[in-house]
C-alpha cells in the first residue's frame, strides 16, 4: 500500500514536471520572441530589446524556465508582459470564480446521475429505463455552452425568473451570488450529469450481475438493500474514473461557459490573454489548468485505494 | 444477418443526412450563405426564409448547410490526425517490451492532461487563430483515447493463436503487426473514429464559439451561435437553430459509435 | 419425522421454453437429500426456484412450502421471501471467488446475516461471527480479511459459516466443492455435513459428482430433462438403478477399472426446450421403443421410485 502510494506520488510528480517543461516550451518558445508578440510587429527595436532586458528574456532558456518554475513553487506567476502587473493574484482571485462554477456543476452532475443511472439500470429492460436512457444520449449531445445559451432562453428571457449574465462574489450578496451561479452550473452540470449516468447505469448493470450481489439477497436482503450496501461501493470504483476525468471537463468547460454569461473566471483570464498576446499569462494560467487536472487525476488514484481493497496489497 | 440495432439505424440516418447536406451545398444553397443583405436583416422565419436571416441578411438555413461542411472538415482531419498517429502508436505499445511500452503509456497519458479545448487555444495563442490549427490541436488532443482502446484490442489479438504461431515461425514484427494486428482492431478504429468524430464537432463549435476556430465569412455553426449571442433577448431562434444542428450531429455520430460498437464483437478471440 | 420442504409440481419456464417440468421432492427434517444429474438438467433451476432467486425472465410455478412458514413460497412477495431466505433457507454457491462482496471485510459480511434477521443484538454479532468461523475451522483474524486475501476454499467455508449463521432449517448446497481443489473439497464436504448435523438442518445438496452424493447424502434425486427420473435411498439406487439414465450415469462414473475403455452415455444433452416429448431420456437411450413416445408413468412412490417404461434390473418385455 505504501508502495503503490510512493509510485502514484512519484507518477504525479513527473507528470507535473514534465508538462512544465511542456508547457514553458510550447509558450516561450515557439512563438518565437515574445517580447516581439506582446508589443507586436510594428514596435521599434529599441523597445523590444528593453523589454527583453526588463523581464529577463535575454536571458538563456534553462535559466528563464527554472526562474518561472521557482516561482510557481512560490506561488510567484511573474508579471504580464503587457500589463506590467504581478500575474499571480489575478490567477487566485480569477480561479476561486472558476472553481464555484466547477464545483456547483459537479453536485448537479452527481445528483442527476446517481440516481438516474441506478434507475437506468434497474429498470434496464422496461420502457422507463430505455426512456431515461434515450434523454441522456441526447444530452450528452449538447455542449456545455449551447446549453447555456438555451437555458438563457428560457429562464432569463422567456420567464425572467434569473439573470440572463454577471457575476458578484458570495461575500458581496450571497442572494445575487446564487441567482446568477445558478445558470451557468446548470449548464455545466446538467451536460455532465448525462455523460455521467451513461457510466453510472453500466457500473451499477455490472454490480447487479455479480455473484455477490445474488449472496446478499440468499441472506436475506430486498434487491434495493442488497444494491445499496454491497452494490454502491463496488460500482463507485469505475465512476470515480470517470468522474475523475470529467472534473477536467468541467474545469475546460467551464472556461467556454464563462464568456456566455459574461463571468469573469480562469477561462476569461486566458481568453482575454491569448487576444492581449500576454504569451507569460497564458502559459501561467494553461499552467494551472493542467495542473489541477493532474492533481484530480492523482486524488483519483487515491481514491481507488480508499475503494477497493484489493489494490492495498501489493501486486 | 443480425438484426440491425436501432442506435446504428438512427446514427447512420443522421450522419447521412449531414452528409448529404454537406455535398448538397457545393451545388445548391437557398440562398449565397456568405451573401450580406442589409435591406433583409433579422427576418423572422418565412417560406423564402426558412430559418430567418441574421443580423446582415444572410439565410441561416443557407448557413447552417455551408456549416456542415466546416464541421465535417474539421472532424475528417481531426480523426485522420489521430488515427494515423493513435494506431501505430497503440498496436506499437502492445507489441514492444516492458518499458518502452510503459514510456508510450505514461506520454499518452500525459497528454490526456491536455483537453482538445485547451491545446487549440494554446495553438491558436502562438500559431494564430484558423481552421488549421483548431484541426491539429483537437486530433492530437484525441490520440491518447485512440492509442488506448487500439492498445488493448492489440493485446489482446497478440495473445491469439495465430499470431503465437507466425511468431514461433519467425515472422518480423511489422508483418506480424500489418497482416494480423491492424486487420482485427478495424472494428475498435471504427468505433473509436465515430466517437472522437462527435468529440470533434463538440471542440470545434467551442472554438468558434469563442473566436480560435474557422474565421469568418466561412460559415461555422460555433460562431453562428457566438453571433447570436447578441441577439439571445430578440431573436433566439439565432441560437436554437445552429444549436439543434450541432447537438443532432454530434447525437448522430454517438449514435453510431454505440450502434458499431454494439455490432462488432468485442471478443476479438472469437474473430477470424 | 416432519418434512421440512415439500415441492410439488415446479415448473420453471423462460418465455415459453419448460426449463424444470412437474418436479415434486421433499426433504425430511435433518435429511440429506442430493439432487444429481448432468449441466442443463435443471437441477440449479430447482434450487433457486426454492430460494425465490431465478434470473430476470426465468418464472416459477407449482408449489413449495417450508416447514414453519405459512405461506406458499412460489410467487411470495419480497418482502416475505427476504424474511425466509437466510434465515429459514439459506444458500452456499457453486463459485466462492466472486460469492462475496470484495469490499466488504468478513467479519462484516457474517455479522450483516445476523443483523439483516435480527437474530442476534449488535453487541454480540462480532462474537458470533467469531464462533462460526472456528466451527468452519479459520482463525478468528479472518474477520479482518477482505474475501482477496483469502483462497477459494477459505472463502468457500466464509459463504459456510454465513449460510449456518442463523441456524437454517434447510441449507441448498449447489455444486460447493466443483470449484475447489481436490485437496480442500474433502475438508469442505465434512464441513458442510458436521454444519447441518450440528443443528439438525436439512440438506439439499446439488452436484454432478455421484462419489460426492455417496458420501454426504442419505436420499437420492436423479434429474434428467428438467425432470426427476428416480429417486430412493442412496445405497439402493447406486447399486441398483431403475431407470436408464441412471444406469448410464453409474455406469459412465465407474471407477472399477477392470474395464478399460471409457463407458459414456451416447448422445449429448439437448439445449433447453429441446427434450424429446414422453421420455425425455428415449432419444439417447440404448432400450427406448414405440412405448417410450408416450410420458413414462412414476412407479413406486415419491420418496423411492423411477419413471421408465423399461426399467433396469427386470427383464425385457
Amino acid at each position: 500500500m505504501i508502495l503503490r502510494l510512493i509510485e502514484r506520488t512519484g507518477v504525479f510528480l513527473v507528470s507535473l514536471a514534465v508538462s512544465s517543461v511542456l508547457v514553458f516550451a510550447f509558450m516561450a518558445v515557439l512563438p518565437g520572441d515574445p517580447a516581439r508578440v506582446a508589443l507586436g510587429v510594428n514596435a521599434s527595436d529599441q523597445a523590444v530589446a528593453e523589454l527583453r532586458q526588463q523581464f529577463g528574456l535575454d536571458r538563456p532558456l534553462p535559466t528563464q524556465y527554472f526562474d518561472w518554475l521557482g516561482g510557481l513553487l512560490h506561488g510567484d506567476l511573474g508579471t504580464s508582459y503587457v500589463s506590467k502587473v504581478a500575474i499571480g493574484p489575478q490567477v487566485f482571485d480569477r480561479l476561486q470564480v472558476t472553481l464555484w462554477l466547477v464545483v456547483a456543476g459537479m453536485i448537479i452532475a452527481l445528483v442527476v446521475a446517481v440516481p438516474a443511472g441506478t434507475l437506468m439500470a434497474a429498470r434496464h429492460r422496461k420502457l422507463s429505463g430505455l426512456a431515461l436512457s434515450a434523454v441522456s444520449q441526447v444530452g450528452v449531445a449538447v455542449p456545455a455552452f449551447l446549453a447555456g445559451i438555451l437555458l438563457i432562453v428560457v429562464f432569463a428571457v422567456k420567464l425572467g425568473w434569473l439573470p440572463a449574465n454577471g457575476w458578484t462574489p458570495p461575500a458581496q450578496d450571497p442572494g445575487m451570488f446564487l441567482k446568477q451561479l445558478i445558470l451557468p452550473a446548470l449548464a455545466l452540470g446538467l451536460v455532465q450529469g448525462a455523460v455521467l449516468t451513461r457510466y453510472v447505469r453500466s457500473a451499477v448493470l455490472d454490480v447487479l450481475r455479480e455473484d455477490y450481489l445474488r449472496t446478499a439477497r440468499a441472506k436475506g436482503l430486498r434487491p434495493f438493500q442488497a444494491l445499496w450496501r454491497h452494490g454502491l461501493r463496488n460500482a463507485a470504483v469505475p465512476v470515480v474514473t470517470v468522474l475523475g476525468l470529467q472534473l477536467a471537463t468541467l474545469l475546460i468547460g467551464a472556461v467556454v461557459v464563462e464568456r456566455v454569461f459574461v463571468i469573469p473566471g480562469l477561462g476569461s483570464l486566458l481568453l482575454d490573454g491569448v487576444s492581449n498576446r500576454d504569451l507569460l499569462l497564458v502559459q501561467d494560467v494553461v499552467m494551472v489548468l493542467v495542473l489541477a487536472v493532474l492533481l484530480v487525476n492523482f486524488i483519483v488514484d487515491l481514491l481507488y485505494v480508499a475503494l477497493d481493497p484489493r489494490l492495498r496489497t501489493a501486486s | 444477418m443480425k438484426r440491425l440495432n436501432p442506435s446504428l439505424v438512427v446514427g447512420g440516418v443522421i450522419v447521412g443526412v449531414i452528409v448529404l447536406m454537406a455535398l448538397i451545398s457545393f451545388v445548391w444553397t437557398p440562398y449565397d450563405a456568405t451573401l450580406v443583405t442589409p435591406a433583409s436583416r433579422l427576418l423572422e422565419p418565412s417560406w423564402s426564409h426558412w430559418f430567418g436571416t441574421d443580423k446582415f441578411g444572410r439565410d441561416v438555413l443557407s448557413q447552417i448547410m455551408v456549416g456542415s461542411r466546416t464541421t465535417l472538415f474539421v472532424g475528417v482531419v481531426a480523426v485522420g490526425v489521430a488515427a494515423v498517429i493513435g494506431v501505430p502508436l497503440g498496436i506499437l505499445a502492445a507489441m514492444v517490451r516492458r518499458w518502452p511500452s510503459e514510456a508510450i503509456m505514461r506520454a499518452n497519458d500525459l497528454l490526456l492532461a491536455f483537453p482538445a479545448l485547451l491545446l487549440a487555444i494554446m495553438f491558436g495563442a502562438v500559431f494564430g487563430a484558423s481552421t488549421l490549427t483548431a484541426m491539429i490541436a483537437i486530433g492530437i488532443a484525441s490520440v491518447p483515447s485512440f492509442a488506448r482502446v487500439i492498445r488493448s484490442g492489440a493485446l489482446q489479438v497478440m495473445r491469439t493463436e495465430y499470431v503465437l504461431a507466425a511468431r514461433a515461425a519467425g515472422r518480423r514484427p511489422l508483418p506480424i503487426a500489418v497482416r494480423h494486428v491492424l486487420p482485427n482492431v478495424t472494428s475498435l478504429i471504427t468505433v473509436q473514429a465515430s466517437v472522437s468524430f462527435a468529440i470533434a464537432v463538440l471542440a470545434e463549435a467551442a472554438l468558434s464559439f469563442l473566436g480560435y476556430g474557422t474565421p469568418p465569412p466561412t460559415p461555422s455553426w460555433g460562431r453562428m451561435l457566438q453571433e447570436s449571442q447578441e441577439f439571445l433577448f430578440s431573436a433566439p431562434r439565432l441560437a436554437i437553430f445552429p444549436g439543434i444542428a450541432i447537438a443532432i450531429a454530434v447525437l448522430g455520430f454517438n449514435l453510431l459509435g454505440d450502434g458499431l460498437r454494439d455490432r462488432f464483437d468485442p471478443k476479438l478471440e472469437d474473430r477470424r | 419425522m416432519s418434512d421440512v420442504l415439500t415441492v410439488r409440481g415446479l415448473s420453471v419456464t423462460v418465455r415459453d421454453t419448460a426449463l424444470v417440468s412437474d418436479v415434486d421432492l421433499t426433504v425430511g427434517a435433518g435429511e440429506r437429500v442430493g439432487l444429481i444429474g448432468e449441466s442443463g438438467s435443471g437441477k440449479s433451476l430447482t434450487a433457486l426456484s426454492v430460494l425465490g432467486l431465478l434470473p430476470e425472465d426465468v418464472y416459477a410455478g407449482g408449489s413449495v412450502r417450508l416447514d414453519g412458514v405459512d405461506h406458499e413460497l412460489i410467487g411470495a412477495d419480497e418482502r416475505r421471501m427476504s424474511q425466509v431466505r437466510g434465515r429459514d433457507i439459506a444458500m452456499v454457491f457453486q463459485e466462492p471467488m466472486t460469492a462475496l462482496n470484495p469490499t466488504m471485510r468478513i467479519g462484516d459480511q457474517l455479522a450483516e446475516a445476523m443483523l439483516i434477521h435480527k437474530t442476534k443484538p449488535k453487541s454480540a454479532a462480532r462474537a458470533a461471527a467469531a464462533e462460526l468461523l472456528e466451527r468452519v475451522q479459520l482463525p478468528t483474524d479472518t474477520l479482518r480479511a477482505y474475501p482477496h486475501q483469502l483462497s477459494g476454499g477459505q472463502r468457500q467455508r466464509v459463504v459456510l459459516a454465513l449460510a449456518l449463521a442463523n441456524d437454517p432449517s434447510l441449507l441448498i448446497c449447489d455444486e460447493p466443492t466443483t470449484a475447489l481443489d481436490v485437496t480442500v473439497q474433502a475438508l469442505v464436504l465434512d464441513l458442510i455435513v458436521r454444519g447441518v448435523m450440528d443443528r439438525s438442518s436439512a440438506l439439499l445438496f446439488i452436484t454432478h459428482d455421484l462419489a460426492v452424493v455417496a458420501t454426504v447424502c442419505e436420499r437420492v434425486l436423479v434429474m434428467y430433462g428438467g425432470r426427476v427420473v428416480e429417486s430412493g435411498p442412496v445405497v439402493d439406487v447406486f447399486t441398483r438403478p431403475r431407470h436408464r439414465y441412471t444406469e448410464g450415469l453409474l455406469a459412465a462414473s465407474d471407477l472399477d477399472t477392470t474395464s478399460r475403455r471409457l463407458t459414456t452415455i451416447p448422445g449429448n444433452v439437448p439445449p433447453a426446450g429441446r427434450f424429446p416429448s414422453g421420455c425425455v431420456f428415449r432419444t439417447r437411450c440404448a432400450h427406448a421403443t414405440a412405448l417410450c413416445e408416450e410420458s413414462p408413468p412414476w412407479s413406486g412412490d415419491e420418496a423411492e421410485g423411477f419413471a421408465c417404461h423399461h426399467p433396469a434390473g427386470v427383464t425385457d418385455a
